[in-house]
């Protein structure tokens, strides 16, 4: 199986390049198990790979070929596996698989049946390189690689144009983060001569000590790409409008795979960050800050796509706050259980925009309880791992997060208290999505409910945000151990109980009607603070007026061509010349003639008088 | 030569004249017959000056040059009438004003 693990990507590739290019003459049911089953003999690899590596232990190291040789710069096609990366597969492949499932029913009427699973079969395969990666250079190639694929698949529905803004948009803001990631691999290499990830620590520990500025701008660098694929602070504005695409979409790529890669990039080369210390503070720093506005925003969504968009950056903003403060199997850890109840809650969502008319607004729902049963179960487990309810998965990771950001000296209890704001605001919003979708009064019919390739991977889901919790993430090789000590209990128990507050109290303002906070919000304060906070803390806006509208202006300005005016000057000075000499081209003969008479008279007497009378 | 002296002086004078003559027809006729008549008015204005001249320093080149413009004379009144009937036949009129068409 260790010889083999260069399948495991390459299958979903073939299918992939398959469906491009004979997707035309497929039937759809064809085509629908073409795309599941690629992803799902991937799973099923990797599964095998997963129960090997449980037995041995073994770290795979799988060279295939040099991608290119320049003056001593030598990046391989090569795959480096471990826990780490075994977590990460069994999230791509394993959610991977039931959302294709999913998608299968979903886009069932889409006449780009075919270019659909080949774009998403294409960005498994991407992901997989992502995370399989030996070197930074081939990480590198998926990290493009997923960035097109998510590009490809938000502009799905691209007659819209919209949509193909909203593409745009995520392509553009992530690029820009990956300018620096780049700059940052271009700075390692230059300081330490190869970009192979394992090496490149090890060097990097025998070159730098702890606080050195190199490590920390390279470090930085990589931070940068990071936010900008993880969708945090500054560069989340992409992630909210990326909901363009198909929901199922939103699952795979942005809640549960691609948006985690910075994540991952960070737990991946944490041997650098351990050099510098302010950046790993600076990570916390962003993941915290990151978390709460997008829990404030989140509180005030009414499109529900747009919900679970915030509540991503939210979560991944713990992720951060984990990677920040060190507890690295705790954020790998959050990582997975998030996967699986945030894949689940977009799904969830999937099947009532399905099933009701592509209805986004949350407050034109209703009372989906008992009319879509299987969605209902599939939203209260999410929501409750969301929340981090005990015994829930989400439980489990968020909570080894807030204790191990409490350890932290001097920040940690700040940060630890952030944290739990941030719980208890997830807490009211995501009970605030139960409870205007699913009780209250029916103001929207579903056509259908969902049928079993959508109720399946629900349930499977299910099960998984419920029991996640319990599975032990095989990364203790990976990453360095935390002392295992363990704060005061009450800080636990205030950790466990927030959470419940917050379900507590959106069952008051949402569901009984018991809390009013009509007074509260009407008033001028609350209702331009929640037009704030709706405006995702007008972010956009300001990055609107900073960077799109000037652009504009610069860019209007130059389409008048200001340094061709220079040579258009010269062209209307000769032009000008040459009018004012055409004048005298009469085509009359005898004015020639009597200006040849009067230019003759004219010479002579000048030469008469000149030469002094000699003539 | 004798009995017949007119200076030199007086000859170059009247060719002056002759030729001051023919560049004006030259301008103010609109008529292209008119101008090639004027233009041989100058031809012999010149040629009166060679001859002239040859007489005054007992040379031959001087009619010998007058040889030269008289065929050059015959030639140009060739070539000219040919044009005259062109001009006649495009614009049906002998005005010069008239084929003006060669205009920046």
């Amino acid at each position: 199986m260790s010889e083999t693990i260069w399948l495991i990507p390459l299958i979903p590739l073939l299918s992939s390049v398959t469906l491009m290019l004979f997707g035309s003459r497929l039937k759809p049911s064809q085509i629908g198990m073409l795309g599941v089953a690629s992803v799902g003999i991937a799973a099923l690899l990797t599964l095998l790979l997963a129960v090997e590596f449980m037995q041995n232990q073994q770290v795979i190291q799988l060279s295939l070929w040099t991608w290119m040789e320049v003056a001593g710069f030598a990046p391989g096609i090569s795959f480096y596996f471990d826990g780490l990366t075994l977590v990460m597969m069994s999230v791509i492949t394993g959610v991977g698989f039931l959302i294709h499932l999913f998608s299968t029913e979903f886009m069932e009427k889409d006449p780009s049946y075919a270019r659909y699973f080949a774009y998403l079969n294409m960005f498994v395969a991407a992901m997989l390189i992502l995370v399989m990666a030996d070197n930074l250079l081939l990480l590198y190639l998926g990290w493009e690689g997923v960035g097109v694929c998510s590009y490809l698949l938000v502009g799905f529905w691209y007659q819209h144009n919209a949509n193909g803004h909203a593409a745009r948009k995520a392509f553009i803001v992530t690029r820009i983060g990956d300018t620096a990631m780049a700059l940052g691999l271009l700075l390692l290499f230059t300081q330490l001569g190869t970009l192979d990830i394992q090496t490149m620590v090890g060097e990097a520990n025998q070159t730098w000590q702890v606080g050195d500025t190199i490590p920390l701008i390279a470090c930085l660098l990589l931070v940068c790409g990071a936010v900008g694929k993880s969708a945090q602070l500054p560069l989340h504005t992409w992630l909210p409008d990326a909901m363009a695409g198909p929901t199922p979409v939103s699952a795979l790529i942005h809640a549960a795979t691609m948006v985690t890669a910075g994540v991952y990039l960070i737990a991946r080369t944490h041997g650098l960050f351990l050099l510098a210390p302010t950046a790993m503070t600076v990570v916390a720093v962003i993941g915290i800050t990151t978390s709460l506005m997008a829990a404030f925003t989140a509180l005030m969504q009414t499109d529900i796509k747009r919900i679970l968009a915030y509540s991503t950056i939210s979560q991944i903003g713990y992720m951060f706050l984990a990677l920040g403060v060190g507890a690295w199997s705790a954020g790998i850890f959050h990582l997975m259980t998030h996967a699986f109840f945030k894949a689940l809650l977009f799904l969830g969502s999937g099947a009532i925009i399905h099933c009701l008319h592509h209805e986004h607004n949350i407050f034109k729902m209703g009372g989906l309880r008992t009319r879509m049963p299987v969605t209902f179960w599939s939203f209260m487990i999410g929501s409750a791992a969301l929340a981090a309810l005990p015994m829930t998965s989400g439980f489990f990771s968020k909570d080894q997060i807030l204790l191990q950001a409490y350890q932290l000296p001097d920040i940690g209890p700040a940060l630890w208290a952030a944290g739990l704001l941030g719980a208890l605001l997830t807490a009211i919003y995501s009970f605030r999505l139960v409870f205007v979708v699913f009780f209250g009064k029916a103001n929207t019919e579903p056509d259908k409910d969902t049928g079993w390739r959508m109720a399946v991977p629900l349930s499977v889901l299910c099960l998984l945000a419920m029991v996640g919790g319990w599975f032990m993430i095989p990364v203790s090789e990976v990453f360095p151990a935390s002392d295992g000590s363990h704060p005061a209990h009450w800080v636990e128990y205030v950790s466990i109980s927030v959470p419940i507050v917050g379900v507590l109290l959106a069952y008051f303002i949402f569901y009984s009607g018991r809390l009013k906070i009509d007074g509260l919000a009407n008033s001028t304060l609350g209702k331009s603070l929640g037009q704030f906070w709706f405006s995702g803390w007008g972010i956009d806006w300001l990055y609107d007026h900073l960077f799109v509208k000037p652009y504009y202006g610069l860019a209007n300005m130059l389409k008048g061509e200001p340094v061709d005016a220079i040579y258009g000057l010269i062209v209307a000075l000769n032009q000008t010349f040459n009018h004012w000499l055409s004048v005298a081209q009469s085509g009359r003969m005898r004015w020639y003639l009597a200006s040849m008479v009067a230019g003759l008279i004219l010479v002579i007497t000048l030469a008469a008088n000149l030469s002094g009378g000699s003539l | 030569m004798d009995g017949l002296n007119i200076p030199l002086n007086h000859i170059l004078l009247v060719s002056s004249l002759l030729f001051a003559i023919g560049m004006l027809g030259l301008m103010i006729r609109r008529n292209i017959i008119f101008i090639l008549m004027s233009l041989e008015v100058m031809l012999n204005a010149a040629a009166l000056a060679f001859v002239a001249a040859g007489a005054h320093w007992g040379q031959p080149d001087g009619q010998v040059v007058f040889m030269l413009i008289l065929t050059v004379a015959a030639a140009e009144v060739a070539v000219g009438l040919g044009l005259v009937l062109q001009v006649q036949k495009r614009f049906k009129t002998l005005d010069m004003d008239h084929a003006n068409r060669m205009q920046g």
